[in-house]
């Protein structure tokens, strides 16, 4: 890999505040609903999945309190178990599955590609919509008696319960087509419409990373489509799968249901993993180490991803033997995902290393999201899973790979292209300060957990043994700070958009595409076509040598 | 109670739980020498190459390095593998002369029987140092038998057989949690396992055989109240409203049932209610009580209802 793509424009003239960009374009509220111009929908997007990431962490909120003592502390049993599944299926389908991929992917894919747009402009609109019909089911279902089945929807209880199941079930449902749209439309933009110049290998790991979440997409989406009509099938018409009572099978309904949900785990993840290499390379100024290596390993991850769903079902019923196929190939995950880590760090190595607000998230998410990786080989390993499964140790290395990996890549990326999105700067030291209190705050909450889920609490408990008290009140105090935290960043990045200091077209001194291009950018992106000479990661600015370039 | 607690875990007792900590801790010290080694770095080249340094740059890739950090993980993972199936083989697969109780779960207690035909919900009463093999179903939803202390877990499903087998090596009581969860009293459907010795066992054998004819009836009601009958699962004493009507002023109360009619709580409606619980219920709540016909002996019901008459 290596240097420098023609520039577009001088940098002194790329730097002013654009007359025209792509929020004054057009004008009124219409030429919002209406545009098919990808940032203005991933701004869409954004604010939505912002919205649904607030009442996911208000419900989060709400559980955690209720926790605080055994027994009832503010709800009663029927509302905690709604209050968890909702947490539950507002985060995993309205907030991490578009988080990363709908909301950055595209206000960022395009630019990257150094196209105008996406290839389906129209379906990318339509993905939107799609989206705001699946929440309004989702948000119809927390009046229509909201569900209490957790947001994994197993059978036979799913099919018994007398809680709104059809409609979020359905919400789910319409969901999936705005993730596959998604899917489809980056699938087929990095396949037609990478810039001239620029190969498979020179294209930024962004890219690599949400290609290989979107095939997941396409691909893993629509078996949960078939599981969730089928479980609205047996509600509304009685037809038997998967109740026993019907001559159904309920653990057919657990394949079904993970063979989605497994690899949807790296449909939250791998673009979190794509963040992060953007992050690492601008903030040590060098090509990501093993480029093609890290670039491959997400395709290898959602490859092997397919094949792993039976290790949430060790202790369902399912034969021995399936047991030990599985827990053979989730192991396998751990490889690519350990290289992944291996090479951010060796980018480290020798590079120009620059503390900045994104790059600290970018580490905070290192640190955690290894221990969530690392926690995941106690959950492969058969006799150690017997013990821990459906306790809190679960519930804690999910959040560690979801909340300490994906939302922090996440909040990382926004801080990362916020000044791009908008224009302006935000509060550095704020943001700094508000980083730490989220790493406190989430350590706080869900490492106490791992030790909740060894001594053998188990999850979905409204009611908890008085031995178990302490490290649940020390888990709730900390899911507090974590929640004071994200009010900091909320203030600050609405002081920015009122307030920031300008912040030209590349504050980073990044070297992707999306960077050469006034901030915010006009609507069809580039002045003119960007040509690309070399790979992604080439920083000449920083006094480095040719030889350097050549690597 | 068993005392051999260590910070991370319950204590150890099952023959087979001493594997599964080994297990742990060998991944454990995997993890944790990884991720300091990781953490340690980043840190160090964080300080070492913050900018403005003049150390030049680095290689930007490396095969035999790529090769290193894929080839050792995965010896150490394939390790994990064989040690967790070995130990899982183990956890499944029960001896031949293993003692059969049956098992049945519904929503929200566990009830066991004996091959003698006795039957006890919420206590599943064993010798130490012998194995048993719990034969498993449900009558409504799945559910999950988990013993922490014996580090095994066996999801229960309706419509379907299911076993876990064990061996305890420590005399005492072990707690049972259902952990798939199965609604509003999923949280309280606790058992315990009672672990004698075998003369502790012989005697309780013994004693449970015989009826108890000399406790006070609302004493023994309030023995049946928390213990054998789960009542306090579904039914509070203090007032509140939990998954059942509460207990507290039940008696001599004017219930108004779900078809519509009302009836006075007196000695027979309590009695049919916990016979025969669907017949007459009361409006709001579900269906969901099970029965306690053949569970409760004629006097053990009576001691209920003289336990809730003292509720005022």
């Amino acid at each position: 890999m290596s240097t420098t793509t023609a520039t577009p424009a001088p940098a002194t003239e790329m730097d002013r505040w654009p007359e025209k960009h792509y929020w004054n374009a057009t004008k009124g509220l219409k030429s919002w609903l209406f545009t098919v111009d990808h940032k203005r929908i991933g701004m869409m997007y954004l604010i939505s999945i912002l919205t649904a990431f607030f009442l996911g962490g208000v419900f989060a909120i709400l559980v955690r309190t209720e926790l605080l003592t055994p027994g009832e502390t503010i709800v009663g049993a029927k509302t905690y178990n709604q209050l968890f599944t909702l947490h539950g299926a507002v985060m995993v389908f309205l907030f991490l599955v578009p988080s990363i991929p709908a909301a950055i992917g595209n206000f960022v894919l395009p630019m990257q590609l150094g196209a105008k747009d996406v290839a389906f402009p129209k379906l990318n609109l339509l993905s939107l919509w799609v989206y705001w019909l699946g929440s309004a089911f989702a948000i119809y279902s927390l009046f229509a008696g909201a569900v209490d089945t957790g947001w994994t929807f197993y059978t036979p209880y799913s099919l018994q319960t007398d809680t709104a199941v059809v409609s979020m079930v359905f919400a789910a449902f319409i969901l999936g087509f705005s993730s596959i749209l998604t899917g489809l439309n980056f699938i087929v933009s990095i396949h037609k419409l990478r810039a001239p110049g620029m190969t498979w290998f020179r294209m930024p790991l962004l890219l690599w990373a949400l290609y290989a979440t979107s095939v997941i997409q396409l691909l893993a989406t629509p078996v949960l489509a078939i599981t969730l009509l089928l479980i609205a099938a047996e509600r509304i018409f009685g037809v038997g799968i998967f109740d026993p009572a019907l001559g159904g099978d309920p653990v057919l309904y657990q394949h079904f249901f993970w063979f989605y949900s497994h690899p949807a785990v790296y449909i939250m993840v791998v673009p979190a993993f794509g963040v992060i290499s953007e992050l690492v390379a601008t903030f040590t100024r060098r090509p990501i180490f093993g480029y093609r290596f890290v670039a491959l390993s997400s395709l290898a991850i959602a490859f092997i991803g397919f094949f792993v769903w039976g290790h949430h079902m060790f202790v369902a019923g399912q034969s021995e033997y399936a047991g030990m196929v599985f827990s053979f190939l989730s192991f396998f995950i751990a490889i690519p995902t350990a290289v992944k880590i291996f090479n951010w760090t060796a980018t480290l190595f020798k590079g120009s290393n620059w503390l900045a607000s994104p790059m600290i998230y970018a580490i905070i998410f290192l640190v955690q999201f290894t221990i969530g990786g690392l926690t995941g080989l106690f959950l492969g390993a058969l006799s150690t899973d017997v013990h821990f499964h459906d306790t809190y140790f679960v519930v804690a290395h999910f959040h560690y790979v979801m909340m300490g990996g994906t939302v922090f890549a996440f909040i990382g990326g926004l801080h990362y292209w916020w000044p791009k999105m908008t224009g302006r700067m935000y509060n550095e030291k704020l943001a700094k300060v508000a980083a730490l209190i989220l790493a406190v705050g989430f350590n706080m909450t869900f490492f106490t957990q791992f030790i909740l889920g060894t001594r053998g609490m188990p999850r979905r408990y409204y009611n908890y043994l008085p031995e178990y008290g302490f490290l649940h009140g020390f888990s709730s105090i900390g899911s507090y700070i974590l929640a004071a935290g994200f009010v900091l960043i909320a203030f600050y990045l609405v002081q920015s958009l009122i307030s920031g200091a300008k912040a030209g077209a590349n504050p980073w001194g990044a070297s992707t595409l999306e960077w050469k291009t006034p901030s915010p950018p006009p609507t069809e992106n580039f002045p003119d076509t960007p040509h690309v000479q070399t790979g992604p990661y080439v920083y000449a600015e920083e006094g480095l040598d040719a030889s350097r370039r050549a690597a | 109670m068993p005392t051999n607690d260590s910070i991370l875990f319950p204590p150890q007792a099952s023959t087979y739980a001493a594997d599964v900590d080994a297990l742990y801790y060998f991944i454990h010290y995997v993890a944790i020498f990884f991720w300091v080694l990781i953490v340690a770095t980043i840190f160090y080249f964080l300080w070492r190459y913050r900018r403005g340094h003049k150390e030049g740059v680095g290689p930007t890739h490396s095969l035999p390095l790529e090769l290193t950090w894929s080839i050792i993980p995965l010896i150490l993972v394939i390790a994990m593998f064989f040690w967790g199936f070995r130990g899982f083989m183990v956890l499944s697969r029960a001896p031949g002369d293993a003692e059969e109780i049956h098992v049945t779960a519904k929503k929200w207690l566990w009830n066991f029987e004996y091959p003698n035909g006795q039957q006890a919900i919420g206590e599943l009463h064993v010798e130490v140092n012998k194995p048993y093999k719990l034969i498993m179903t449900s009558e409504d939803v799945i559910h999950s038998f988990y013993v922490p202390s014996f580090r095994n877990k066996m999801d229960v499903l309706p419509g379907r057989i299911t076993t876990f087998w064990f061996e305890a090596t420590m005399t005492g009581e072990h707690q049972v949690f259902c952990t798939e969860y199965c609604g509003d009293g999923h949280s309280d459907m606790l058992a315990k396992v009672v672990v004698h010795t075998p003369e502790d066992y012989q005697r309780w054998l013994e004693e449970s055989q015989v009826e108890d004819t000399t406790t006070p009836l609302p004493e023994l009601g309030e023995r049946i109240f928390a213990g054998k009958g789960v009542c306090h699962t579904c039914h509070s004493t203090d007032g509140s409203t939990k998954v059942g009507p509460t207990f507290k002023g039940l008696f001599g109360r004017q219930e108004q049932l779900a078809d519509g009619s009302t009836v006075t709580v007196d000695e027979e409606y309590i009695r049919e209610s916990i016979l025969q619980p669907g017949a007459k219920v009361v409006q709001g709540f579900a269906p969901t009580m099970p029965t306690y016909q053949g569970q409760l002996t004629d006097r053990e019901v009576a001691g209920l209802i003289e336990y809730i008459k003292t509720l005022q």
